[in-house]
């Protein structure tokens, strides 16, 4: 009962209290790139969560295994760093034969999950939190998700700041950032939400 | 290359953060304090200029398939080292930037200029555009910080120093800052997430004005 409580407020932490965007900052290069549009935004999303998923199971056994055990703990940043960069390449081409419709999609964005902070960043707080094998795989696919509950909001609204009407100075970046920090500031209504 | 131009690039007009709007993680998640801010801005400046040398000196040899992977390692090297550094030289501040200075592997600044520079230029002219483009996003860092810590904790120099019964007194990491703005005065919300999204917006529109009307200025003489 305990494990499950606990892995209902890991998940319920990572989606909307602490949300990967709004609260921790990781991801924000993706999540103003590619937000453009909507079907995109999507996309992304999955790619992102799929990959955070399965960058914390393998970090989790590279650390626990390999960089532990050889008390090679100084060497977890580029470890990891090189782990993601290799999952990244290899589901890339993975796809690429096995669903090239989903590859033609996300096309330039697969590579640039590799330097995505969201990423590196879930590995890196696994191993700060000491999260266990399934905490770390529930941690990272939850970050995602709320990587992609994110990212899929703010397309929506950004594609009808078409019609707004709004300073020239802020063209571009400046009024999706304020767009970004309306939706930070309305996440923050989640803070204090607990799991019994 | 002309040193006055590169250092222009980097400040001004080829803003690392304003202009090219890249790094734009760390800047709205650290900047809370003015420590914060001067530590990682040193801490990225370090990194870069380093990478950028080392990239353009074995630029001739990376093959060109492979070579985001080697940027990559070499990054994630220096990263650890100042990581490494910090924990033993400045634990206070190896604390408050927690995450953020490993994932320094993956602030898109370094990865930039190692693209878009380095890799096709010489070992001087990376090394000082390392240093300028450091120093570029180590100015935009710490006017962040200024303003999100005046306006959302009505201090300055938070981090730093700290009047006290003592007068004046100077603590890393530790001091509470000078207070400007009596405690019920200040916006609490600009140290939140919040203030990061607006503050950053309020500056990147402040530089697209300022450059659209430097330009219709050049325009029109």
């Amino acid at each position: 009962m305990d494990t499950i409580t606990n892995l209902l407020s890991i998940t319920l932490g990572a989606i909307l209290v602490n949300n990967f965007i709004f609260s921790q900052f990781l991801g924000c290069c993706p999540f103003l790139g590619v937000s453009k549009k909507v079907d995109t935004a999507v996309g992304m999303g999955i790619a992102v969560t799929f990959v955070m998923g399965l960058a914390s199971a393998v970090c989790y056994v590279v650390d626990e295994f390999v960089l532990g055990r050889f008390g090679l703990d100084y060497m977890q940043t580029v470890a990891f760093i090189l782990v993601i960069a290799a999952l990244v390449q290899f589901i890339e081409m993975f796809l690429q034969k096995a669903m090239p419709s989903l590859y033609t999609a996300l096309g330039i964005y697969l590579p640039l999950i590799t330097t995505n902070c969201a990423v590196l960043g879930v590995v890196l707080l696994n191993v700060q939190n000491s999260y266990n094998f399934i905490e770390s795989v529930v941690y990272g696919i939850t970050g995602g998700l709320g990587f992609l509950l994110a990212i899929v909001l703010f397309a929506s609204i950004r594609e009808r700041l078409v019609f707004a009407d709004y300073p020239k100075a802020f063209e571009g970046f400046p009024i999706a950032l304020v767009t970004a920090g309306l939706m930070a500031l309305a996440f923050m209504g989640f803070s204090g939400l607990k799991v019994w | 290359m002309n040193l006055g131009k590169q250092f222009k690039e980097g400040l001004i007009t080829n803003n690392p953060v304003l202009v090219q709007v890249l790094g734009m993680c760390s800047t709205m998640a650290i900047t809370t304090s003015f420590f914060n801010g001067l530590g990682m801005g040193i801490s990225v400046l370090v990194i870069l200029t380093l990478s950028n040398v080392i990239i353009a000196a074995i630029r001739k040899i990376i093959p060109d398939k492979i070579r985001i992977a080697m940027f990559i390692v070499v990054i994630a090297g220096f990263v650890t080292c100042v990581d490494l550094l910090i924990q033993a030289f400045v634990p206070a501040l190896s604390e408050s930037l927690g995450v953020f200075i490993p994932l320094i592997v993956v602030n898109c600044i370094i990865l930039g200029r190692a693209e878009a520079f380095s890799y096709k230029n010489g070992i001087g002219a990376s090394f000082w555009d390392g240093i300028f483009q450091g120093f570029g996003y180590t100015v935009v860092l710490l006017i962040m910080c200024v303003i999100r810590e005046f306006l959302g904790a009505g201090t300055i120099l938070g981090g730093l120093l700290e009047i006290g019964e003592n007068g004046l007194s100077f603590g890393l990491g530790t001091a509470a800052g000078i207070r400007i703005l009596p405690e019920q005065f200040p916006i609490g919300m600009l140290t939140l997430p919040v203030g990061g999204f607006l503050i950053l917006a309020c500056l990147i529109a402040a530089m697209q004005w300022a450059l659209s009307k430097s330009k219709n200025k050049e325009e029109s003489k």
